[in-house]
């Protein structure tokens, strides 16, 4: 690694592959609006990768807002906190967007918002402290793969990072969430990014923004050059070529430091660190006032919503009370996303919790939200350029047609990141996520046998 | 809520282009060439298109009913490889051998291997090839350009690639002056055509340049004329319309490369000392066989196998 020298890039490396997406981000103007509590939360127990938590109150238990109400004894978990206050009415079963089931609590709120007499800011002097301090604070990746952030930064011994990328890619359309927050919470951002450098020893911190953006890029920029808190100006900020998937953690590597994470390793194999803007700004907030993650700004927009806005809400707050907060739909809707339109995932009500790693409501009316007809394959290639990855969309197609699991792994299947950039400009609108997404679930039952 | 929603995976979003689409900016990149055979061989050629692309959907559409698929007719597939083997017949043909080209093109070649995208050879091509072996008389009878002009029935001559000495200079080559298929004397008209496409981002350049840059370094090496060769004939046709058919030529992009410097060494070895001057039609259909395999060769190296971890 040390090859490679640690130079500020002036331009972003070059990265393969990737298409252009429609912006839509009409929300990235507006002020993010605070919903005001709603009368019922369901806090899901299962909302990070890793062991789900077990609830630690039961129903008739008052609780306040910052109680933890769930944990669990596993490394890679975080704990839930109560994101109202009231009493708990039950302990129930749901079923998570992504098909997983879930312990979820119910909280009937009182409206008061009593804080937890327990929220106290931490008491941070080492790098222990931070890793306890991110656990208690149930902060997981906010960018979407809810990646507990204690997991993260512990960083084993024998890696060596040099460079933190804080991700402000966000090339997601419609998304405007962490521009938001890189917006009206900017000085958040760079507490948080010292605060993480100092303590794992960081050398350069890159300020990943795409070009899109240039409100967050010039605002970052200038308080970036802080000579007391960074005398050696080792905080910057790298404008990116606007383009999906920038915002993909090993694409925004490659872009930013030029480095590739070989297949099944991971971002600190090559000595980088990547984090969600919006989980700096949290760290750095829960550092100041240790209120746990409890709200989070979501998106709200799509044909279907009357008024789009960034709103934050309480986590747990059921997604159709926020859509009826942004003036309720404007016309039936016929898909609701949770996450972006590349990547998100499709509800199949509008009862579904917000979670702490969702960033999005978008609702489709009927034109958005149907697609079109699948056709047969004319091997035009767009699916291999478009590949982020190197991959072979096709092939890899075929492979799963003929159930051939080793054929599967040759091609790289499991390298695959479902960005979607192959369905995306696929001419035949073939459904090949879906089918790679089949693959690997193949894949995954051979080796459970 | 009683409203259903549409659950579906990721993406939800899709680029706009369609199959369809695609097929219709070959449409359109042939008219060039199309309005060219007009004016240099008359309005037969019309006839003979039009029978050709005729036939050519008719036959998709009776194989889809037949075989109770789902109907490919409209998705204009049919018809762009009706045109081409409408293109590659000579002004004086009768016009059942064209339509039962356009038969062999899409039920043998094209529907018998599983319809669009899954024939191994370019059907416009292989129908051009059974023709020409069925039919050597009537598919040699050229006309000269303009000879609709001079008589009724057309002056009857060589080809430039048979014979030569017909040939006063590039130029008429290049705007057409010369006897040959209806779509294929007219290089300006191809090479307008190929710009559109390129432009519209239906093909990369990349087969074209390597099939008719080999063309022209082997030629000239041989000592022939590069530019006489590049013009004359198929190539022009072949190159930028028949090799770049998405289902028989290689996606990787060291793969299109392979594939038409190959296209272009056996064109030209057919034409010099084979005894046929069916340089472009045969050295196609070889390359489309050889596909898969170029494929195999030339895959893409993964995202971060490019080099070892250090």
């Amino acid at each position: 690694m040390s090859a490679k020298g640690l130079s500020f890039p002036k331009k972003p490396f070059k990265t393969f592959g990737g298409v252009t997406v429609p912006h839509k981000k009409a929300t990235a103007v507006m002020d993010s609006v605070i919903m005001p509590p709603p009368k019922q939360v369901v806090i899901p127990m299962q909302q990070h990768i890793g062991a789900p938590c077990e609830p630690y109150v039961s129903p008739g238990d008052y609780v306040r807002v910052g109680q933890m109400i769930g944990d669990s004894d596993a490394y890679v978990s975080a704990p839930i906190h109560a994101s109202v206050s009231g009493t708990v009415s039950k302990i129930t079963n749901i079923i998570l967007p992504n098909g997983v089931k879930s312990t979820a609590v119910v909280i009937d709120s009182d409206g008061e918002m009593a804080e937890d007499p327990t929220v106290l800011p931490p008491i941070i002097t080492g790098l222990s402290d931070l890793l306890r301090a991110s656990r208690e604070s149930g902060l997981v990746g906010l960018g979407g793969a809810g990646f507990p952030a204690h997991v993260k930064l512990d960083i084993p011994e024998d890696k060596n990072v040099d460079t933190l990328i804080i991700n402000v890619a966000e090339c997601e359309p419609y998304i405007t969430s962490d521009h938001r927050e890189a917006l009206e919470n900017s000085w958040a951002v760079l507490s948080g990014v010292y605060a993480i450098k100092q303590l794992l020893k960081i050398k350069r911190v890159l300020i990943a923004v795409e070009s899109n953006k240039p409100d967050v890029i010039e605002v970052l920029d200038k308080i970036a050059y802080n000579r007391v808190r960074d005398p050696k100006n080792e905080v910057r900020v790298l404008p990116l070529k606007t383009r999906y998937p920038q915002g993909a953690e090993k694409i925004l590597i490659q872009a930013c430091t030029g480095r590739q994470v070989p297949a099944g390793k991971l971002p600190v194999d090559v000595g980088c660190l990547v984090m969600n803007v919006t989980s700096v700004a949290f760290l750095a907030t829960y550092m100041k006032t240790g209120m746990p993650l409890i709200t989070k700004r979501i998106t709200v927009d799509g044909s279907a919503i009357k008024r789009p806005a960034n709103v934050i809400v309480p986590i747990g707050t059921p997604i159709k009370d926020v859509i009826e907060f942004c003036g309720g739909y404007l016309q039936t809707p016929k898909k609701i996303l949770m996450g972006g339109p590349m990547m998100g995932l499709a509800l199949y009500d509008d009862t579904m919790p917000v979670m702490k790693h969702t960033n999005a409501v978008i609702a489709f009316g009927e034109n958005e939200a149907r697609l079109p007809d699948e056709t047969e394959c004319i091997r035009c290639g767009r699916c291999m350029r478009a590949c982020p990855m190197h991959l072979m969309p096709p092939a890899i197609c075929q492979a799963v047609e003929s159930k051939d699991i080793n054929g599967m792994k040759k091609l790289g299947i499991l390298d695959c990141m479902e960005c979607g950039c192959c369905s995306y400009s696929c001419p035949a609108h073939r459904f090949i996520v879906q089918k790679i997404r089949t693959g690997k679930d193949m894949i995954r039952h051979s080796e459970s046998k | 809520m009683t409203e259903k929603l549409y659950v579906s995976p990721s993406p939800h979003l899709r680029q706009g282009d369609s199959t369809r689409g695609i097929m219709l900016d070959v449409l359109i990149a042939l008219i060039p060439a199309v309005v060219a055979s007009v004016v240099l061989f008359g309005f037969r050629s019309l006839l003979i298109i039009g029978v050709s692309m005729f036939s050519a959907v008719l036959s998709e559409y009776i194989c889809r009913r037949i075989m109770k698929r789902n109907n490919t007719a409209y998705d204009l597939s049919a018809a762009v490889t009706g045109l081409l083997v409408g293109l590659n017949m000579p002004v004086s043909i009768n016009p059942f051998i064209p339509a039962f080209g356009s038969v062999i093109a899409i039920v043998v070649v094209k529907q018998m291997f599983g319809g669009l995208g899954q024939n191994f050879v370019n059907p416009a091509m292989a129908a051009r090839i059974i023709l020409m072996i069925s039919f050597p008389t009537q598919m040699t009878r050229w006309t000269y350009a303009f000879g609709y002009i001079r008589t009724l029935d057309g002056l009857t001559t060589a080809t430039p690639l048979a014979d030569p000495s017909g040939l006063r200079n590039i130029l008429d080559l290049v705007v057409g002056k010369s006897a040959g298929c209806l779509g294929e004397t007219c290089g300006a008209a191809l090479i307008i055509g190929g710009l559109y496409l390129i432009a519209r981002r239906v093909i990369t350049p990349v087969i074209p340049l390597t099939y008719i840059g080999t063309v022209f370094v082997m030629t000239a090496l041989l000592g022939q004329n590069p530019f006489f060769h590049i013009f004359a004939g198929g190539l022009m046709l072949g190159a930028i319309f028949m090799a770049t058919d998405y289902v028989t030529c290689p996606m990787t992009f060291w793969g299109k490369i392979i594939y038409g410097i190959g296209c272009g060494l056996f064109t030209v070895l057919i034409r010099l000392y084979g005894s046929m001057p069916e340089g472009v039609s045969f050295s196609i259909i070889l390359m489309n066989i050889l596909v898969p395999h170029i494929e195999k060769l030339t895959m893409p190296k993964f995202f971060g196998k490019e080099k070892k971890a250090s």
